[in-house]
């Protein structure tokens, strides 16, 4: 099948897996995220250890926190999982334009969660909830911060990728790249699921 | 279908500096970690002269504070660890017929990353500022408000850099072993060594994410006022004792596996049989493996964490005796009725079996939670986890070592001074070691930098530092050996122990470059051992011969390993009184730090944006070397 397409000069219908390196690359990053399970469950456990203690005459997790900027920061960043799958569809199809384009959505809600995220965390500190703080301050900007920083890191990444694929094309070496970094995607959009969880819906339930 | 792409191949010191060969890696880690095991094995010989006798002032209470903290680091991340990652890259990929590790460009880096972390953590000696809050770095001893030095710094620094290197080294050898297995070679058909390093790779892979984030916590408390660990925020020492621990459990493991697959290969071979009891020991690592994750409290007995949870703990500590003694009877099993040869790699991993069992013994004498409230933090403890990892890990890799230095170097180790080295080294262990469990019963505690006379504790102390100098002559045989071994030419046949079984012996000593010129066809456990039974010449190609290809060496690993550096002593001295406006400037706002990570993040982009073609051998390369076409 794959040895047909080749003739073709057309991709395999799966060209992440089409190479022994696009397979090496698509399980070594499931592993890889295996690590960054491990490295949030870490930050969550801290957290959920820490965010009582708030400390005399600190905002808490009930007067700080605005379930609507949130609610609206996470279905943006669900959306963007959606697209980063369309994008994952069309490199299947082959349509390398689409895939493309669908990358350019992701990373555009990708942007839009930052800036709402950014604008959170000056709206907090304005309100004296800042790093040093509390032992609650503290957690829950490393947790979020982690979060917020894979995030930034994969919209740089992708956007990268874009570039790479517009002068070099589909090929079986960058549809792993892409591939993968859709992987990463769905990883932070899983993790901001249980940071809406258990930070910010448990935190306004106190 | 082979273009062959030109490509620039370096020599001398560049070779080194980008080599992406697995085997020449394995060496660079043998290098350092053999470096870095010098270094505290110094560190370890001054902190007996110091207890040699009662009221020693030969160093300072706060000197042997910091000698006590950067050996026990040193030896367990800087030590132990690379030699054991050197073994596993020099030998893994030959065990299971690849030709390479799944990821040479990160293999690399991996290397790399280590050496520069480890690097850093020892530059404080230079600095005048070590870590001194012990290897476990211990909160509120470790936090900014009592230790106000930068001493730690380096440490949550340091480990970070190197933590990155052991992480990505742990998912290489994963997907290696995974993905790169020569047609054949089933799981169940795989080296006991390689099992030991696939499951050492995943327990990497989930420990030391958690080592990161504690010390990401610990610098964020020490370099930006956060109060994870700080009391009087609000924060919460047990917490990081539990992060510790949750890594630091599962990492003794990661250490002593490995060994035990030094041991299985070393004594199956050296008794001509095949391991007793294979399906049970694969079983038994897994076991452990699995188990190592559940104990992490059995450290913090005396915290107070209540009886139901100490009980817990209790049990699961108790319950891995269960597989690691089927492994000590599977290993005996196999001696028995085999003919032995007590080459010194196999008087290495005979030594290892009791001394082993005896840390073992101790081990569960420890996971008695009401008895260990008697032997915390005495020198009971300090004995037992000497020899659970000198006794264990050191002989481990003392049998590894001697047992594939031929197929590393292309030379067999002198087996008159690798006698000589096992003797010195086994009686000075046990003579250092043993007195310590009745030091500690006598109630000596750990970590106090000199005692008071009529306690007791002078004669076994004494003969405690005669049998460190003794394990001090055992190394320097062995460092001997290393340099009357490179003088002898280079004559090591393919296969010199002549009972070899497994596929590292089917090709020659040192492996070429490519490792097979034809990938071998795998037809059964212990896969050369049983070609040598059925009377066949070596291993049956499962491929005909053809150009191979091989990834092209880069310099970008050891770049990113600089950033990572200078990014490191940016946060380090950020805070620092400089005298000098500009330089004060430059460190106070990061810009150091940044322009560091901007060298790693550079280079990672370059290296996505540049594709690496490799290149190819030739046959005629390969037939040319006196290979069988």
């Amino acid at each position: 099948m794959s040895a047909h397409s080749h003739l073709d000069g057309k991709l395999p219908h799966e060209p992440e897996r089409a190479t022994l390196e696009g397979r090496n690359k698509v399980l070594g990053f499931w592993l890889f995220l295996g690590g960054e399970t491990v490295l949030f469950g870490t930050l969550f456990s801290a957290f959920l250890a820490l965010r009582d203690q708030v400390g005399d005459g600190n905002p808490t997790s009930q007067e700080l926190f605005k379930l609507a900027t949130v609610a609206i920061a996470t279905v943006i960043l669900l959306t963007s999982s959606l697209t980063s799958v369309f994008a994952i569809q069309a490199m299947h199809r082959g349509q390398v334009k689409a895939m493309q384009n669908w990358l350019i959505v992701t990373v555009v809600l990708g942007l839009a969660f930052l800036g709402l995220e950014v604008y959170e965390f000056i709206e907090y500190t304005h309100e004296g909830h800042q790093f040093s703080t509390s032992a609650f301050s503290s957690s829950f900007y490393t947790l979020v911060g982690f979060h917020g920083a894979h995030v930034a890191l994969g919209v740089v990444w992708i956007s990268l990728l874009i570039g790479q694929v517009y002068r070099k094309g589909l090929t079986v070496v960058t549809a792993p790249k892409v591939y993968v970094a859709g992987m990463y995607w769905h990883f932070i959009d899983v993790v901001w699921v249980f940071i809406f969880t258990v930070v910010y819906l448990m935190g306004k339930v106190g | 279908m082979a273009h062959a792409h030109p490509v620039k191949r370096h020599t001398g010191l560049m070779d080194w500096l980008t080599t992406v060969d697995h085997k020449k890696i394995g060496i660079l880690y043998l290098i350092a970690g053999g470096f870095f095991f010098l270094i505290g094995g110094l560190e370890a010989l001054l902190i007996r002269v110091q207890l040699w006798k009662p009221l020693n002032n030969f160093v300072g209470a706060d000197t042997y504070n910091e000698l006590l903290t950067m050996h026990g680091t040193t030896m367990i991340f800087l030590a132990a660890m690379p030699v054991i990652f050197a073994l596993m890259n020099a030998i893994v990929p030959l065990q299971i017929g690849a030709r390479d590790v799944a990821f040479p460009f990160v293999n690399s880096l991996g290397f790399w990353t280590f050496f520069f972390g480890g690097l850093l953590l020892n530059i404080s000696w230079l600095a005048g500022t070590v870590p001194d809050a012990g290897w476990t770095s211990y909160v509120p001893l470790a936090s900014p408000t009592y230790n106000v030095d930068k001493g730690v710094d380096f440490y949550v620094l340091g480990l970070q850099i190197a933590g990155i290197g052991t992480l990505i080294g742990g998912i290489n050898f994963l997907v290696t072993i995974i993905n790169m297995r020569a047609p054949g070679m089933s799981f169940m058909r795989m080296p006991m060594f390689t099992w030991t390093a696939f499951i050492t790779s995943a327990l990497i892979l989930f420990a030391f994410p958690a080592l990161t984030v504690g010390l990401v916590a610990l610098m964020f408390d020490r370099l930006f006022e956060a109060n994870f660990f700080e009391v009087a925020g609000g924060g919460n020492t047990v917490l990081w004792e539990h992060i510790f621990w949750i890594f630091g459990h599962p990492e003794v493991y990661i250490l002593i596996l490995p060994a035990f697959g030094v041991i299985s290969e070393v004594i199956s071979t050296f008794s001509r049989k095949r391991l007793f009891g294979y399906s049970s020991m694969v079983f038994a690592t897994v076991l452990i493996g699995f188990l190592g994750f559940m104990v992490w409290a059995h450290h913090m007995f005396t915290v107070g964490l209540g009886p139901v949870a100490n009980a817990l703990f209790s049990i699961a500590t108790m319950l891995i005796a269960v597989p690691t003694g089927i492994k000590i009877f599977n290993w005996i099993f196999t001696m028995w009725g085999g003919s032995i040869r007590f080459t010194s790699a196999n008087l290495f991993a005979v030594g290892f079996v009791p001394t082993f069992v005896m840390g073992g013994v101790t081990g569960v004498m420890l996971a008695a939670a009401p008895a260990d409230f008697q032997y915390h933090d005495s020198y009971f403890v300090v004995a037992h986890f000497h020899y659970v990892i000198v006794g264990g890990l050191v002989l481990g890799l003392f049998a590894g070592l001697h047992y594939w230095w031929p197929k590393m170097f292309g030379r067999a180790l002198n087996e008159f001074i690798g006698k000589l080295t096992f003797w010195t080294f086994f009686i000075g262990f046990h003579l250092t070691f043993f007195v310590q469990h009745f030091l500690g019963l006598m109630g000596m505690p750990r970590r106090i930098w000199t005692y008071l006379d009529g306690l007791g504790f002078n004669t076994m102390n004494l003969i405690s530092t005669i049998g460190a100098f003794l394990m001090g002559l055992g190394t320097i045989f062995f460092i001997i050996n290393i340099i009357v071994t490179a003088a002898k030419p280079k004559n090591a046949g393919n296969d010199p122990w002549e009972d070899g079984r497994t596929l590292e012996w089917s090709i020659p000593s040192p492996a070429p470059e490519y490792n097979f010129a034809q990938t071998p066809l795998v037809r059964g456990y212990d896969a050369l051992w049983k070609e040598k039974m059925d009377g066949n010449e070596g291993m049956s190609p499962a491929e005909p011969i053809g150009p191979i290809h091989m990834p092209s060496p880069s310099i970008l690993p050891f770049l990113m390993s600089v950033g990572l550096f200078i990014a490191g002593f940016g946060f380090l001295y950020a805070k620092n009184d400089w005298n000098n406006a500009f330089v004060s400037n430059i460190f106070g706002n990061h810009i150091v730090a940044g322009l560091g990570l901007a060298i790693t993040l550079g280079c990672m982009v370059v290296r996505s944006l540049k594709d690496d073609h490799g290149f190819h051998i030739e046959p005629e390369e390969i037939t040319g070397k006196g290979v069988k076409a």
